[in-house]
């Protein structure tokens, strides 16, 4: 197999001037992470920096590893039995992999979107109130005032404001993935994890999320894994592609699906397999 | 068109579900043959049509001829089919039978007050009834002696109060047990703690009755130092013992039933799993829990022989949990083998049968609904 030319990439070293992140310190950053499933390995010597307040897309091929390692950043892999994480994996600078993470605030810092819509079997408000209770907030006006702003931001306010006592699970796909999204921004995280968010959904709405990623971006570090390429060209500032558990080429967008620098990011990002 | 072309192509399959109908059909059958066997026993005492009373007023057989026939034929407890099968000659020394039957009975029942009510009326059932020899009117059971008496409540009341407190023994248990073996326990443990719980349902319960009556009581009594070792705590925690795996294994399949994604978005939100757990994964299989508590109820209200055993069967009424108790099932279990065939005190078993299908079948009707709107509620899922 051909030696990766240009697996690991500081972010910064890319950046154009005029971007609003040159000074600031990266939001995630991973050094040699290597992650294995049973001794199986899914993820070799990953070695990237997410920019603060960017749209960051991890694509490739099915089974490349980009859920596992964004999966990394707030620690979900901890659910799945046999799981085997080395290197290092930072969130605002604080190491987050030793055993004495603490990884319940680590999950109020990173919030996290699923590929299918998982709103509680609950009524809207309690859907959005539920990060809210977890961390202590019981003020009830003060609930109220975060629901609405949160709703709001995910551009969902105007269809629901009228029926926030109804199930959720009464909404459309879009809205509900909108909805968990708005749950996810609810507790003020800093970043937003997003596990491709719009597979399940149809064209319009996908823009619509599309959409609200793009709003979204100003407020919120994200880290977003798609198959669709042309979604990762239209929303990211920056993309990884992940080829068999390594980061072969991590650059600005337009640079990874314009001139990328290895064959195989080519040959993936037109089409040439994946 | 096409379906029943199918149909006819494939006739092993279609073989194949007609006989799995007719299982499923002959299982309603059989249930509804049980009702029809015991509530056609109990059935005269709900319709008021026997007289248990110790003393029945006494027709003389002289008068044979003046009384009308149907009257005749009720005074004799005789069908139809019976009474004209027979001749003169015949109901005269049935008659006769009659006279010397009361003539038997000593002179100082007779003055007594009780030896002429009806001890199968409704109200010697329901209400209390001061007894000659009491100081105040009571509730009693007492289906041997002079004056077989049959008042329901205490039984009604023993039943409740085990199953009861079998339930609130149960209940936190087993959905506590299910909780964390479904979400919180690591695998290697969940692989031994659900088969082990699952086991229990093996035991059979007159094992549990030994363990109640020989080691629990004696445990529990030195614990909270009362007068009566068998009591309805005894076997309340007894009948607990046999429902725990049941509600167990039914909250279980509920928890491990709610999508694995309410609780990742739960902990993505910042939740413990235990939080999760709590807060997300239990209002989610609500109707799981409730369809789960209602079986339980079942199984405790049916459970015969733990009772038996671990109650005290003594059928006094009373709330406390610490008094000896007699429930339905054991009643029915314990005097079914001694009472007479068609008598009063056998329909009075008959009519406690028919009581525990009507409480059980009442409780399934208002689970059901509750169930049902818990699901609705929820939006159709789980």
């Amino acid at each position: 197999m051909e030696t990766p030319t240009s697996r690991s990439i500081p972010a910064e070293d890319a950046l154009d001037s005029e971007s609003p992140s040159r000074t600031s310190p990266p939001a995630i950053e991973t050094k040699d992470l290597c992650l294995s499933y049973d001794e199986a390995p899914a993820l070799r010597d990953v070695s990237l920096s997410v920019p603060e307040r960017q749209v960051t897309a991890l694509i490739g091929p099915s089974g490349c590893g980009k859920s596992t390692l964004l999966r990394c950043f707030n620690r979900m892999n901890d659910l799945i039995p046999g799981v085997r994480v080395t290197g290092q994996c930072r969130v605002g600078g604080q190491d987050i992999l030793g055993d004495g993470v603490d990884v319940i605030g680590l999950r109020k810092q990173v919030g996290m979107v699923f590929q299918r819509s998982n709103p509680f079997p609950m009524s809207i408000r309690a859907n959005m109130a539920y990060g809210l209770k977890l961390q202590g907030l019981r003020n009830r006006v003060e609930q109220d005032r975060i629901v609405e702003e949160s709703l709001r931001a995910a551009a969902l306010w105007d269809e629901v404001k009228d029926r926030l006592d109804r199930n959720a699970l009464e909404l459309s796909g879009g809205q509900q993935q909108r909805l968990c999204i708005a749950r996810a921004i609810a507790i003020r995280p800093r970043i937003l994890l997003m596990d491709e968010p719009a597979s399940a959904l149809d064209p319009i709405t996908t823009m619509r999320i599309e959409e609200l990623i793009l709003e979204l971006r100003r407020d919120y570090t994200i880290v977003i894994v798609t198959h669709n390429m042309q979604q990762a060209a239209r929303i990211s500032d920056r993309t990884a592609f992940l080829y068999l558990g390594e980061v072969v080429e991590f650059d600005r967008t337009s640079r990874i699906f314009t001139h990328p620098r290895d064959q195989r990011t080519e040959d993936y990002v037109t089409g040439r397999f994946g | 068109m096409g379906l029943r072309r199918g149909h006819r192509a494939r006739p092993g399959e279609w073989i194949i579900e007609k006989l799995i109908q007719a299982v499923g059909l002959s299982t309603i059958g059989l249930m509804v043959l049980i009702l029809v066997f015991v509530g056609r026993e109990a059935l005269p005492v709900l319709m008021g049509r026997i007289n248990t009373a110790l003393v029945q007023p006494i027709l003389p057989s002289k008068e044979i001829d003046s009384i009308p026939r149907d009257d005749l034929r009720s005074y004799l407890e005789l069908s139809r089919s019976q009474f004209e099968g027979m001749d003169r000659e015949m109901l005269m020394a049935m008659m006769e039978a009659r006279e010397e039957g009361f003539r038997d009975i000593p002179e100082s029942f007779r003055a007594d007050p009780d030896s002429t009510v009806n001890t199968a009326d409704w109200r010697q059932l329901l209400l209390p009834r001061q007894w000659t020899g009491y100081t105040r009117p009571e509730f009693v059971w007492q289906p041997v002696g002079t004056i077989h008496k049959y008042n329901l409540v205490p039984l009604l009341v023993g039943s409740l109060k085990v199953t009861l407190v079998g339930l609130l023994f149960a209940v936190p248990l087993s959905l506590g047990a299910a909780l964390y073996v479904s979400q919180l326990a690591p695998v290697r443990v969940r692989e031994w703690v659900k088969p082990t719980i699952e086991l229990l349902a093996g035991i059979p319960s007159v094992v549990l009755g030994v363990f109640c009556l020989l080691v629990l009581s004696g445990l529990l009594q030195s614990l909270f130092g009362y007068q009566f070792r068998l009591n309805a705590l005894v076997a309340g925690i007894g009948l607990g013992l046999t429902a725990v795996p049941l509600i167990f294994t039914i909250a279980e399949d509920s928890f491990t039933g709610v999508p694995r994604g309410y609780v990742q978005a739960s902990l993505a939100l910042g939740a413990s799993p235990w939080q999760a757990a709590w807060q997300v994964v239990l209002p989610s299989a609500m109707p799981g829990v409730v369809a789960a508590m209602i079986l339980g109820f079942g199984r405790c209200l049916g459970e015969t022989m733990v009772v038996l055993m671990a109650s005290g069967n003594a059928s006094m009424l009373s709330w406390s949990l610490f008094d000896s108790t007699r429930s339905m099932t054991a009643t029915i279990a314990a005097e079914m083998a001694e009472a007479v065939s068609g008598g009063g005190h056998y329909r009075m078993l008959f009519l406690l049968g028919t009581l525990l299908f009507a409480i059980s079948f009442v409780t399934h009707l208002i689970g059901g609904r509750i169930v049902r709107r818990l699901r609705r509620r929820l939006g159709g899922v789980a």
